[in-house]
């Protein structure tokens, strides 16, 4: 336990000075199980956070503490220079976009927006002008007199985010809000929740499971692995360089690499490049699409440790349109796999390198 | 996809019953309510309205019609109030105790109403439970009479009986209650008060509704509690059905009483489907 705990005070995870919302160390428990073991987060104004994990690594419980429906063992939530924690959700500057989005269903779509304006004693005068245009923000204004049971999902979905943004909240948290729909509406609704979120400027942050929904949107993703934060990078650079060999594989398709590091030479099975890392035992990450085909007959420049280059052969090779996969396997039955740009149909043993600097460096992460 | 003969035979027994057992009675019923009786005690098949005129002119059957639905009334609201709280906590804050609970409000309704009316005449009459504790406390000096043999009463062991009919819908109803909707309640700033008043309680009004029904059409139709312990001021409109079709043997009238207040109960079902019909979608 304690070595985790030391992992995710050195990780470069604590709170920025700027954040609007600051997540200190929180720990949560249910019973004996801890969900959250630890977490430092900060969460920079308009920013749009993903909190990306499998079911089961605490990423719903993290957005139930901040809403206030749960309350957290240790630690401390902060928002805007005040104490979020110890208040009650009902007096928190946040609103939530919930799952099956919990529209309330005795009221019409104008009544349900409203509902927050009303809570909070706004002014009557002041009420129908701001919820007609938050449902014009979500294009649903012809709906506003419906109820949501006739609604389609896509659509009550909308109107569960106009409710939410109607109350001009600080941070709205949303809770895997497009898990329902099906595959188009959800590329669609993934366009304009974006969109949406650069109009208003709002702080969101983003409950998903779906690792490519995470990239599409985020300015940052918080990779929650069993109640710890395994890292929190933007996409890209979480892509490009994962820093643990869980992140890399959970991230995208990996390839990862068990090499002998040595007098600044990595050696995996035979295929050998350059490699500033300290000497012993590393693993690396090498994404599928690294991995180009030589040319027959392009000479092997001797010593030339920048590019690392193998024979393997073909053991499976998968149309994919614009890119096949294929799985080569290479000395030491070692298999990898590798996206290549129209290769034809491909057989028997084939030469394939890869440069030095795509091979990244990952930890083996976090024990769980 | 089914036969038709297959259709029929499953069609037999609902409509048998309903045939056999209401349709037949209340098509006699309905006979009888236009009959009348000779002055030699017997029944006479010479159709006319006097039974209906005679409940009209008469206005002791209106007073006590009055009075019935008045208690009626009177049970149905106390039984709701007693219920609500009850299903309510059941439903949201017993926890592990929910099913406990649930079991305890349900365990009264095995034991027989006559066991239930007749504990009620003792711990209500003059050397009953209650007197025999007010006295020992000297808050009084002789038995209370009014306990027992009073609408009061009446009342009393009405609510007593027909609150779980209350409790059993208003707490299914409430445990329809998505508690993601109270989530979402709390999110959107209202407080535990304003959200049972928003949400829990305009969600849960089926089962108040369909409870209320009950308490008050099971109350309205009964003569038990008002034969054990009403007294003669604590008599209701059925205990004069009952005592019209046995000792003063006038089965019309009888009939005709028992027509009226049917007519009344199938109008207020009618009613509150309505207004049900119109909570549920609006």
């Amino acid at each position: 336990m304690s070595a985790p705990a030391t992992q995710s005070s050195t990780k470069p995870t604590a709170p920025l000075p700027e954040s609007l919302l600051s997540i200190r160390d929180v720990v949560k428990r249910f019973g004996k199980r801890s969900v959250l073991r630890g977490i430092s987060l900060g969460v920079a104004p308009g920013e749009f956070l993903t909190i990306l994990g499998e079911s089961g690594s605490g990423k719903t419980t993290l957005l139930r503490l901040i809403a206030g429906f749960e309350q957290l063992d240790r630690g401390e939530i902060w928002i805007a220079g005040e104490r979020l924690d110890p208040i009650p959700a009902f007096r928190r500057p946040v609103n939530t976009v919930f799952q099956s989005y919990a529209l309330f269903p005795h009221l019409s779509v104008f009544d349900n927006v409203a509902y927050g304006l009303r809570a909070r004693r706004t002014p009557k005068t002041e009420i129908p002008d701001r919820v007609r245009k938050a449902l014009q923000m979500v294009k649903m204004s012809e709906f506003e007199q419906s109820a949501p049971a006739r609604l389609s999902g896509g659509q009550q979905q909308r109107v569960a985010l106009a409710r939410a943004l109607v109350n001009r909240p600080r941070v709205l948290l949303l809770d895997e809000p497009l898990s329902a729909l099906d595959a188009n509406l959800r590329r669609q609704m993934q366009t304009e929740l974006k969109s949406l979120q650069r109009e208003v400027g709002i702080t969101f942050i983003f409950v998903t499971h779906d690792q490519e929904e995470a990239m599409a949107l985020s300015d940052r993703i918080a990779l929650l692995r069993a109640g710890l934060l395994e890292q929190v990078a933007g996409p890209r650079e979480i892509y490009a360089q994962p820093s643990t060999a869980y992140a890399a594989q959970f991230i995208g398709q990996t390839n990862l690499l068990n090499a002998e590091v040595r007098d600044g030479i990595a050696n995996a099975g035979g295929i050998v490049w350059r490699c500033f890392g300290p000497t012993g035992k590393t693993s690396f990450s090498l994404r599928p699409e690294c991995i180009r085909l030589v040319v027959p007959g392009t000479p092997a420049r001797a010593a030339d440790v920048a590019t690392a280059r193998f024979r393997a052969s073909i053991k499976n090779q998968t149309f994919g349109g614009p890119l096949d996969l294929l799985e080569i396997e290479c000395g030491n039955s070692q298999v990898l796999r590798a996206r290549i740009p129209n290769p034809g149909a491909l057989t028997g043993e084939r030469e394939f390198e890869f440069s030095a600097n795509d091979a990244v460096q990952v930890r083996d992460g976090s024990e769980v | 996809m089914y036969s038709r003969a297959y259709k029929a035979a499953v069609a037999i027994p609902p409509v048998l019953w309903v045939t056999v057992f209401l349709l037949g009675p209340y098509a006699i019923l309905f006979c009888y309510s236009f009959w009348s009786v000779s002055p030699q005690q017997v029944i006479v098949h010479n159709w006319n309205i006097q039974n209906y005129l005679q409940l009209m002119r008469n206005p002791i059957y209106l007073t006590v019609l009055f009075r019935s639905m008045r208690i009626a009334a009177t049970v149905t609201l106390l039984a709701l109030v007693l219920g609500y709280p009850l299903a309510y906590y059941a439903s949201f804050y017993a926890a592990l105790r929910k099913d406990l609970l649930y079991q305890l409000v349900i365990i009264p309704l095995w034991a027989s109403y006559l066991v239930r009316g007749y504990a009620w005449k003792t711990i209500l009459g003059s050397d009953g439970v209650l007197n025999g504790f007010l006295q020992y406390l000297h808050i009084t000096q002789r038995p209370v009479e009014f306990l027992l043999y009073s609408p009061f009463a009446v009342i009393l062991t009405l609510t007593h009986i027909y609150t779980p009919f209350t409790f059993l819908p208003i707490y299914a109803s409430l445990e329809h209650v998505p508690r993601n909707l109270v989530e979402a309640s709390h999110d959107l700033g209202a407080s535990s008060w304003s959200t049972f008043r928003r949400v829990i309680l305009p969600l849960s009004l089926p089962g108040v509704l369909a409870g209320a029904t009950f308490a008050f059409v099971l109350t309205l139709g009964d003569f038990l509690a008002p034969l054990l312990v009403g007294g003669p001021s604590g008599i209701m409109i059925s205990n004069i059905v009952v005592s019209l079709f046995g000792a003063a043997y006038n089965w019309p009238l009888g009939a005709a009483i028992s027509l009226c207040l049917l007519l009344l109960v199938v109008g207020m079902l009618f009613a509150t489907e309505q207004l049900e019909r119109k909570l549920t979608l609006s």
